[in-house]
């Protein structure tokens, strides 16, 4: 709670959050105020009117209510994705950072080899094999992308260890378990908060991507399932532009506003990113940037290059 | 030279993780998958023929050292087995005719992002708060946030379809023959442009960002300072001085981002039917092609690593404490 609040004094977090909050509402209660998104309604590719806000598909679907329909499905596996990422990060780091030694380096060299093999064909090989479903894509997207969160988590838990009062604890006699939870964790919310939303986002890219290619359940509505639909018919070819457009807009919007956030927690990590002259006008876009300018010890929280997406 | 050597063990560990990984995850699978296989090729394979598919995939009656071994020695072999989509051509023979298409795309994408962004980066540092540096930054990030397949669809649908200014689907005009002739090349090039710009376009804003930090961090260090000292221009200082070890950070991550911008490239061929990787994959996981799945797969990975090894090759002669 204090982290939202923090958040909210910087401008991009609290445009970002907004949104977020946006997107919420939409995915819980929305779906109620629709037609039924997956029933074949009107004749099929009717452009936008009045009665089909957003159009028809191919089938005679209402666009609109896939889209909002969509949002809820495609955002519920996003925030199981990212928990379940944090938390297996989380403790993979902690216990890499905390015991150190053998343990870290066999940890260490886990987390290293899945970083660098290749997300997509291995969620691809896995979600082919794997019963087709939401909860398959799931649990594939947390197989690839738990390894980036395990690994700045211990990053920055490495510095905390070296803190006195972690140092105090162990010498207590402290168990293990007690002294990463509630003496270092608490103390690296921020870092935690900024990968949760870091593996959201791979979650929601990875995940469209996997349905896109016809590995999701394609009977479902979902954002993914949307756009592979829309290629599945070719929408382009009669330009139909109306099947594909919203979904895409909607999912780049998430994205956005998840990177704002980011920046905000950013901010929050390091207080000389507030320092005048590092300013930036457009949606108060204080930098990600100066990141590297601060001489506190630096947490990466994206990759260097390339932000963490197998989509 | 220990560096390297660390580095080679440590990809040959993740090769061979990637191969242990391909050999579990179909005995995983619910229900049988030896007896799929060959349902889906009785009648149309000899049984010798069908004999060695299964022993490709280690699928012999016997405990699991034995089926990982028979595996292993296939794989050395370089039998992927065969493929039923593009039947009965042998998975490899698909795989290496892809693959160059795919390299081609991807490398050239790839690379163009790297210097294109980086060179960005650079000018934003230089002209820090200037009109570009308000505006750049969180334009590209918002492209940055497009899945990459999404933004193919709507070049395809603006530039290729609706305007028809650039060819929307293959690799080259029909009519040509693939050879080093001038027509083919400039149609190859044509095709892969728009492919490549939505990679580009996608993947642009990270270099752009982390550059410019980098290179502002580094311009505050103290042999700048003495730089400006000595009276030399801030255009030399910049570019010669700042971006050289500004770039290395970068490339530290061009590995790690290699494998990012290859997973969406592979969705934008999809798109583009860009005859290379991404769309013999999406062909294999259409038509149920387990064999072509998992060799797409393993071909994909070692590509990464062996990408990754050469970055790494790459940073220890330009970076000389690597060598130290």
């Amino acid at each position: 709670m204090t982290l939202l609040r923090l958040l909210w004094h910087s401008r991009p977090a609290r445009l970002g959050l907004s949104i977020l909050a946006c997107f919420a509402v939409v995915a819980a209660i929305g779906p109620w105020f629709t037609r039924d998104a997956a029933a074949f309604l009107a004749s099929p590719l009717e452009p936008p009117s009045s009665s089909y806000l957003l159009g028809t598909t191919r089938q005679g679907q209402d666009v609109f209510a896939q889209l909002i329909v969509g949002t809820r499905s495609s955002l519920g596996i996003g925030l199981l994705v990212g928990l379940a990422i944090t938390l297996i990060g989380s403790l993979v780091g902690l216990a890499a950072a905390y015991f150190g030694g053998l343990v870290d380096d066999a940890l260490s060299l886990c987390v290293n080899v899945f970083l660098v093999l290749p997300g997509l064909p291995l969620a691809v090989v896995l979600a082919a094999f794997l019963e087709a479903g939401p909860l398959t894509i799931a649990l594939v997207l947390t197989i690839t992308g738990w390894a980036w969160h395990a690994r700045v988590i211990r990053a920055q838990a490495l510095t905390i260890r070296q803190k006195d009062f972690v140092q105090v604890a162990v010498a207590l006699g402290e168990r293990p378990l007690r002294v990463m939870l509630s003496e270092i964790l608490p103390n690296m919310s921020s870092v935690v908060f900024a990968g949760f939303i870091g593996a959201t986002m791979h979650a929601i890219g990875a995940q469209v991507g996997l349905e896109f290619l016809g590995l999701g359940d394609v009977s479902q509505v979902t954002w993914g399932t949307n756009l592979f639909w829309a290629v599945q018919n070719q929408d382009i070819l009669t330009e139909s532009w109306w099947t594909m457009m919203p979904t895409g807009l909607a999912i780049a919007l998430f994205g956005f506003a998840l990177v704002l956030v980011h920046l905000g927690i950013d901010e929050v990590n390091s207080p000389r990113l507030r320092a005048p002259g590092e300013y930036l006008a457009l949606v108060g876009w204080r930098t990600a940037l100066g990141r590297l300018v601060t001489p506190v010890a630096r947490v990466e929280t994206m990759p260097p290059g390339g932000s963490r997406r197998i989509d | 030279m220990t560096y390297l050597l660390r580095r080679l063990g440590f990809y040959l560990l993740a090769a061979w993780v990637s191969l242990t990984v391909n050999f579990v995850i179909p005995r995983l699978a619910p229900g049988d998958p030896a007896s799929a296989l060959q349902l889906r090729f009785q009648g149309r394979l000899e049984p010798e023929a069908l004999l060695a598919m299964k022993q490709a995939f280690g699928f012999v009656e016997a405990p699991l050292p034995v089926q990982y071994a028979s595996y292993l020695a296939a794989l050395l072999r370089g039998d992927l087995g065969i493929s039923v989509s593009y039947f009965p051509a042998p998975v490899r023979d698909v795989i290496a005719e892809g693959l160059g298409w795919t390299v081609f795309l991807s490398g050239v994408s790839v690379l163009t992002s790297f210097a294109l962004g980086s060179l960005l980066g650079a000018v934003l540092a230089f002209r820090r708060g200037g009109l570009m540096d308000s505006v750049l930054p969180p334009v590209l990030t918002f492209l940055g946030a497009f899945p990459y397949f999404w933004l193919s669809m709507l070049l395809l649908y603006v530039l290729g379809f609706s305007l028809d200014w650039l060819p929307v689907r293959h690799a080259y005009a029909d009519h040509l023959e693939p050879g080093l002739s001038l027509a083919f090349v400039s149609s190859a090039l044509l095709h892969a442009f728009l492919p490549a710009l939505s990679i580009v376009l996608t993947s642009v804003g990270s270099w752009v960002l982390s550059m410019r930090s980098n290179l502002i961090a580094t311009l505050s260090e103290d042999y700048v300072l003495l730089a400006a000292a000595k009276g030399l221009s801030p255009r030399r200082i910049v570019f010669r001085y700042a971006v050289r070890s500004a770039l290395l950070p970068s490339l530290a991550g061009f590995g790690m981002a290699l494998g990012f911008v290859l997973s969406g490239s592979l969705l934008a061929e999809i798109v583009f039917s860009y005859p290379g990787q991404g769309y013999l994959l999406y062909q294999a996981v259409k038509n149920q092609d387990y064999a072509l799945l998992q060799g797409l797969f393993l071909s994909i990975t070692l590509a990464v690593l062996l990408a990754n090894f050469l970055v790494d090759v790459l940073s220890f002669v330009l970076d000389p404490r690597l060598r130290g």
